[in-house]
């Protein structure tokens, strides 16, 4: 072993035949052997999401002998996550994430302890649910959990196994507060809503989540076992076009809000307004219109532009007929295809990134600027199904 | 005169609308916040995304020379030399559902 495992040494549960028969290939391995077997069987992880980095995360972790598996999600399985999230199959669709994950990870293995926490990763409930676990690893969406779990991880000196995805690109780090830098020595503060894309416009490359989960899997196994060197102030770098790995060296930031020797900050934050829980915009009379509204102005003949400001990729998937494309990041370059005149309703996939683009127009001189209310999703549920959703 | 220090900036995808999905681009400039400024000269539209109205640095925005953070060399004061790689490393959130809310 090259450091001191994560799991106390002492008092180690005992592998019986089966777990013997199951584990072999580990156990013949020197920096695992049997020892790191037993450290791994009284390994308690805690995954956060159970999504494109939470599937082979736990795949691997739960085949692994992780001895318990925590796992956090409050989702439902859509066909649409069926293209990375290889834990669930097309009869789980509709199905609680959290529930048919347990069923699959218990077939895996069924000698280890699955422990499934059917809710949203909270401020007000962070502390307690990381406190019985050894680690914890991140496979969220969004910022606020992502602060959420690295600030929890600080305040309760225990790693946090990170992972992080967008189109083709990953990142992979170990952040641990006690041996080094922590997510905020990186980025002290979350990025405001807009100024980087959102989710929905990204998009990832299924494969990719299965990449870094699996690293991510393979840092947790080395923190338990004690083997190797732990990903502690590194950032690995992925690029899946060019299959590239880069590596940048982390500092631990003395000034750091939150793991640094004073402290600016001592207790856990919510952070809203991100993508991936972005809260229903409540809007003024007048900014919103819905589809069903949005029809009947064209059955009657009224004269208005529909403003379509996804990306292209997204018109040439569905698009509701006779809409101007202009991708939202094109908008502020190409307000002369626009007439101040007219009336616009901006549309987009749900609604969110349209109504970003309602307040641009707005204060650019565009009056008579609504909002597709539920975007092209509320129109193809409610005008027109031959609309394809996605 | 000597030829202006050229060195190369690495691009994050979340950005690379912004340079005509360039992800490498050649830059010129004796200091990280030279090199920067050249990017942006080239490429206006990322400015926004890298500097505060006021004209500073965005604070998610990191910046690496080689494999080290800027923020513990001298920042936009660290010396950049011939053939040197800039990073620009983003924060990203991406990994469990992206997709299915907008």
């Amino acid at each position: 072993m090259s450091f001191e495992s994560l799991v106390e040494g002492r008092a180690l549960p005992h592998l019986d035949s089966a777990e013997i028969r199951r584990y072999s290939r580990h156990l013949i391995l020197p920096e695992v052997g049997t020892e790191g077997q037993r450290r791994l069987k009284a390994a308690k992880v805690l995954m956060i999401g159970t999504g494109g980095l939470g599937s082979p995360l736990g795949l691997y972790l739960a085949a692994a002998g992780v001895g318990t598996l925590g796992i956090v999600d409050f989702d439902v399985v859509d066909e649409s996550n069926l293209q990375r999230q290889v834990l669930f199959g097309i009869s789980d669709v509709g199905r609680p994430k959290i529930e048919a994950a347990a069923a699959r990870l218990r077939d895996i293995n069924p000698h280890i302890k699955i422990v499934p926490y059917e809710t949203r990763l909270e401020s007000s409930n962070a502390l307690d649910l990381f406190r019985d676990y050894n680690l914890v690893v991140d496979g969220t969406d969004n910022f606020p959990t992502r602060y959420l779990v690295n600030d929890a991880c600080v305040l309760l000196g225990k790693p946090n196994v990170y992972g992080s995805i967008f189109r083709f690109e990953g990142q992979v780090s170990v952040f641990w507060g006690a041996k080094g830098p922590c997510y905020r020595c990186l980025f002290p503060e979350p990025p405001p809503p807009g100024l980087v894309p959102s989710c929905a416009e990204g998009g990832v490359l299924g494969v990719l989540p299965g990449i870094i989960g699996a690293l991510q899997a393979n840092e947790v196994i080395k923190l338990i076992v004690g083997a190797g060197d732990p990903l502690i102030g590194r950032l690995v770098l992925f690029d899946a076009l060019k299959l590239r790995f880069r590596e940048l060296k982390l500092r631990k930031d003395p000034a750091c809000p939150i793991c640094s020797e004073h402290p600016t900050q001592t207790g856990l934050i919510d952070y809203d307004q991100f993508c991936g829980i972005e809260p229903e915009a409540a809007h003024e009379d007048g900014f919103d219109i819905e589809a069903t509204d949005l029809a009947r102005w064209r059955d009657e003949g009224r004269d208005v532009v529909v403003l379509d400001v996804r990306t292209p990729q997204e018109y040439q998937i569905a698009r509701i007929e006779g809409a101007v494309l202009i991708p939202l990041q094109e908008l502020p370059d190409r307000l002369n295809e626009l007439d101040t005149a007219s009336t616009i309703v901006a549309q987009c996939h749900g609604g969110v990134r349209s109504a970003q683009a309602v307040h641009f127009l707005r204060q650019h001189g565009f009056a008579k600027t609504r909002n597709l209310a539920g975007g092209i999703d509320a129109w193809s549920l409610q005008v027109d199904p031959s609309v394809p959703r996605y | 005169m000597a030829a202006p220090i050229q060195s190369t900036i690495h691009i994050p995808t979340p950005l690379r609308r912004f340079t005509g999905e360039l992800g490498e681009i050649s830059v010129a400039g004796g200091t990280v916040g030279e090199a920067l400024r050249d990017l942006v000269r080239q490429h206006p539209a990322l400015e926004r995304h890298l500097y505060t109205p006021e004209g500073t640095l965005r604070s998610f925005v990191n910046v690496f020379k080689n494999d080290d953070d800027v923020r513990f060399l001298d920042k936009g004061a660290t010396p950049v030399g011939d053939g040197d790689v800039l990073s620009i490393i983003p924060s990203i959130a991406g990994g469990l559902d992206s997709g299915s809310r907008s």
